[in-house]
């Protein structure tokens, strides 16, 4: 008898998510900006996963041809070659790999450990959250980017560290968002009816607050995704990234912009590749960010 | 009763018909609406949410929401003006000056980063009551001695005020210009009861003082009785019953909404083991019954009701839109159901 | 009011001693020897040894962040380790040229931005709206170093019209202040907008509608100034993010502010003269936020009655 309310109470809570998400799919779907957004970054997907077979790191990506420099685009070198006669095309291709990675890594990073401490200061306040939230204050008083070079100051340029100072500058953002969810949340009758029905605390967090603060989370993610990869982009520009001869967008611009009075396409495509993973995130998130919010519907 | 005196018309509503255009359907608000209001005179608008109330009011100020709503037949008159073919700067003449309109919701009608004398004092400033701000600004603290608050409050905002002040506010800003009618949108559902009586004393004494000629928008078949001269009963976009507080409240024949209407009051003299609700739902106006837009619902329903839209018929001042009152009842002049299918 | 800007200065202080101590922390854990980073290559052991004593590097951690607290509180944040220069001249020798592109680039963001953003919310889905969210979209995505040099190929190198690099006239601010304003214009006007679309749908714009206002006073005196609340606090965070911009649209430009003197004690391992440049930055970034929210009690009255109650509790 009890076993039975509990399959059917399950069950009914179980359509009525996926029901949910169908409902914000069938909105998202309507925004023709955020599906072309969708579509980008599917393919951009794809080219950074595909990558690995048709191009091949050593030979094609960082192998210089000194015989081959700065050959304009061709049938043979789509975007070109570099001063290093390396082929411009793999190069990008091969970044988006990097780009997806160092956005992917860096947001979940932020994400796990900002949700973490956003979480446990949301719901149990107090001092907790007061001495929690000073600390993410001082974070926050620095600018994400000037914090970012502080950090990569300390512990040098490479992809690791550029991912860590990135995640680090991330965290308190996420710890701000996740908290002021779940004071919103934690306030509402069915936390009180769960908490009277004698649920432990981490069951509560994890069972039924953090379902209901999902969404503003995954539209920061998104956004995340994409001034992460701008920033990193940044860093590598100016020398503070992630180095040569790694192919990551913005350290060829800066490569780039060594040839650029006299081989500007060089500066073309990679910047290009930037703006348009960028584009595809921020089209996701805005379009995730009106599918989530009822009061967008008209 | 004559209905027409062409001396005391203020508002003539003919045949007035009203669409919104959304995504995915047309919705028919208004559906050939007939209304008119003497100098002075209270009329309570009275019906379901959806009934098409506001949008008849909303019509009458030219307020639809642009590109949803429009105004797709019949005509409007006040004063003599031609409401729906006036252009866009006579209208702003009018808005404030002639007729007015207070919303329902006193809480977000008012706008919170202006000064409530700054917000009373604009409306006299479109409408250049006052040559200079020394006379504006002694306008502003009489209003609002009128509706009963201290012209020392004139530089506080609005968060600074109780739901009721506001609404007096908000009244106070409607009747500045002494417009000739207010249209009152349900203007005490969102106050406390107390404060609601209250309220509506004091636009009732406002009214007889200046004079002005009142709809009264609401679903609230007390506050009609205490304050209105006349009623008029809608549904589905159009009228279907007319006439004095009286009639409506005493006479023995009515529409039977109107009868479903009165019993689901709980009368307290009586002694009675449950209210009779009106059974149903109010049709959906993208897509109405043909007939009587009632008969879905109506317990008196016959066979000439699902097909055939029924006219008004007249008995001293007293108007049903009903099939059953039909023989003994006179159809009036301007009620030929113009545009309607019959 | 003053009470209330009192008390915020008041708070900033431990943020401020905050920073500065994470920052130090930072410095401390880089690997490398300040000492040998001072003397060059060509110093002998003992010569470090005898200025790593002469410098206190030998002391524990908080004894040596204790001593640098107090020389702060007195307004010495030490010497460059490159140059010897105390750090606060250098940084006060650079600020103006970053102030003034940033300062360039805000102005330049609120003065397009907002009326592109009013102008795209009421004629929604017109021909004007759909650009002027393209452009935002694309302004938001564009990298701003590559944008930079995008107008340098375009305005130096094939118009010949403006410099290249450099921070000598008013000619070399106009790329910066257009580079560093990009991403800040297309927040402003899509916020704007956003803010805006929400703003008109208010009863209170109907209420005006009803008084007999004109369209152009129901926009501007009615739906503009609630309209522009969330706008100015998003300028006001997005001061930080142009002083953090600045750090890559300087070094695009080659202008010696804030941006380039942060990346080069980064590279030179200049560990006083990063920590104060860097604690200066989150000064001013907070300042400014500080007098956003001023400026915002003046905008909206709701929020002047809840600080003053919240200053006085």
């Amino acid at each position: 008898m009890n076993a039975s309310i509990k399959a059917a109470t399950h069950g009914r809570i179980k359509t009525k998510k996926r029901s949910q998400l169908k409902a914000i799919w069938f909105q998202y779907r309507k925004n023709r900006l955020a599906m072309f957004g969708l579509a980008l970054f599917v393919i951009l997907i794809f080219i950074a996963l595909g990558s690995g077979f048709f191009v091949d790191y050593e030979t094609q990506v960082i192998e210089q041809h000194m015989k081959e420099r700065l050959r304009p685009p061709s049938a043979a070198h789509w975007f070109g070659t570099d001063q290093y006669g390396r082929d411009v095309f793999a190069r990008v291709v091969w970044g988006a790999r990097i780009s997806l990675f160092v956005g992917l890594f860096t947001v979940g990073i932020a994400l796990v450990v900002g949700s973490l401490i956003g979480a446990l200061s949301g719901y149990y306040g107090g001092w907790l959250d007061n001495f929690l939230m000073r600390i993410m204050d001082v974070f926050l008083a620095i600018p994400g980017t000037i914090l970012a070079v502080a950090i990569v100051g300390a512990l040098g340029p490479g992809l690791f560290n550029v991912l860590l100072a990135m995640s680090i500058a991330r965290i308190p953002q996420f710890a701000r968002i996740v908290r002021s969810s779940i004071i919103s949340i934690r306030g509402q009758e069915f936390v009180e009816a769960a908490r009277a029905c004698g649920t432990k605390d981490r069951r509560i967090i994890l069972r039924h607050i953090m379902p209901n603060a999902i969404g503003p989370v995954v539209v920061q993610v998104t956004l995340h995704m994409a001034t992460t990869i701008l920033g990193v982009a940044g860093l590598s520009f100016i020398g503070l990234g992630i180095e040569p001869p790694v192919p990551e967008w913005g350290s060829m611009l800066a490569e780039a912009r060594e040839q650029m009075r006299y081989n500007p396409y060089l500066m073309f495509f990679p910047g290009m590749a930037i703006m348009l993973a960028v584009l595809s995130l921020n089209l996701i998130g805005d379009g995730l960010r009106d599918a989530l919010d009822p009061r967008m519907k008209n | 009763m004559k209905t027409t005196d062409s001396k005391n018309g203020l508002l003539k509503i003919e045949n007035l018909q009203v669409e919104y255009i959304t995504d995915d359907a047309r919705v028919f608000a208004v559906n050939g609406l007939n209304l008119e209001i003497e100098k002075g005179e209270t009329l309570g608008l009275v019906g379901e949410t959806g009934a098409g109330k506001t949008t008849t009011a909303l019509s009458v100020m030219r307020l639809l929401p642009p590109k949803v709503g429009r105004v797709i037949g019949g005509s409007i008159l006040l004063d003599g003006i031609d409401i729906i073919h006036a252009g866009e700067a006579d209208m702003r003449a009018l808005r404030g000056s002639l007729v007015s309109m207070i919303f329902q919701d006193p809480m977000t009608s008012l706008n919170p980063v202006l000064t409530i004398g700054d917000q009373i004092a604009e409306v006299l400033i479109f409408h250049d009551r006052y040559n200079n701000r020394t006379d504006v600004n002694r306008r502003v603290d009489e209003i609002l001695r009128l509706v009963g608050l201290s012209p020392e409050r004139k530089n506080e905002y609005p968060h600074q005020f109780s739901g009721g002040m506001k609404q007096r506010v908000v009244i106070a800003i409607a009747l500045a210009c002494e417009p000739k009618l207010l249209l009152a949108d349900e203007p005490t559902t969102a106050l406390d009861v107390t404060i609601q009586a209250q309220v509506l004393e004091m636009m009732k004494e406002l009214q007889e003082k200046l004079h002005t000629a009142v709809i009264l928008i609401t679903h609230d078949l007390g506050v009609v009785a205490q304050t209105c001269n006349r009623v008029a009963i809608m549904y589905a976009g159009e009228i279907i019953e007319t006439g004095t507080v009286d009639r409506i409240f005493h006479a023995k024949r009515h529409h039977p909404y109107t009868e479903g209407l009165f019993g689901s009051i709980p009368d307290l003299t009586k002694k009675t083991r449950r209210l009779n609700p009106i059974d149903g739902l109010m049709p959906d106006p993208s897509n109405l019954p043909a007939g009587c837009k009632f008969h879905t619902r109506c317990p008196k329903c016959i066979d000439i009701c699902r097909t055939i839209h029924p006219r008004s018929s007249v008995r001293d001042g007293h108007s049903i839109r009903c099939h059953l009152e039909g023989e003994g009842g006179v159809p009036v002049a301007g009620e030929t159901a113009g545009g309607e299918q019959t | 009011m003053f009470k209330y800007i009192m008390k915020r200065l008041f708070l900033m202080i431990p943020v401020i001693v905050g920073i500065s101590f994470i920052l130090f922390l930072i410095m401390d854990l880089t690997p490398g020897d300040p000492a040998r980073a001072i003397l060059g290559d060509y110093a002998t052991q003992e010569q470090i040894a005898a200025l790593r004593e002469e410098m206190g590097l030998n002391d524990n951690f908080f004894v040596r962040y204790f001593r640098y607290a107090v020389n702060a509180v007195q307004g010495d944040f030490g010497k460059s380790y490159r140059t010897s220069v105390p750090v606060v001249e250098e940084i006060y020798a650079r600020f103006p040229a970053t102030l003034q592109v940033a300062f360039q680039a805000i102005m330049l963001s609120i003065l397009l931005g907002v009326p592109i953003g009013v102008v795209s919310a009421v004629r929604q889905y017109s021909a004007i709206d759909i650009v002027s969210i393209a452009t935002a979209l694309i302004f938001t995505s564009i990298p701003a170093f590559w944008f930079g040099l995008m107008l340098i190929l375009l305005f130096s190198l094939k118009l010949g019209w403006l410099p290249a690099v450099g921070a000598d006239s008013w000619k070399h601010f106009i790329m910066p202040s257009v580079t560093l304003a990009a991403a800040q214009l297309a927040t402003t006007i899509r916020m704007t907008r956003s803010t805006m679309l929400e703003v008109i749908r208010q009863d209170y714009i109907r209420t005006a509608m009803a008084k007999g206002a004109t369209r152009r006073c129901v926009i501007f005196k009615h739906a503009l100034r609630n309209a522009l609340l969330p706008v100015v606090t998003v300028l006001g965070i997005g001061f930080g993010n142009l002083l953090g911009g600045a750090l890559i649209v300087e070094s695009v430009f080659g202008i010696s502010g804030l941006g380039t003197l942060m990346v080069n004690s980064v590279k030179s391992k200049d560990a006083p003269m990063l920590v104060a440049s860097v604690m200066f930055a989150a000064l001013v970034g907070s300042l400014v936020n500080l007098g956003v929210d001023v400026l915002y009690t003046y905008i909206d009255p709701r929020v002047k009655i809840q600080y003053l109650r919240r200053a006085k509790s």
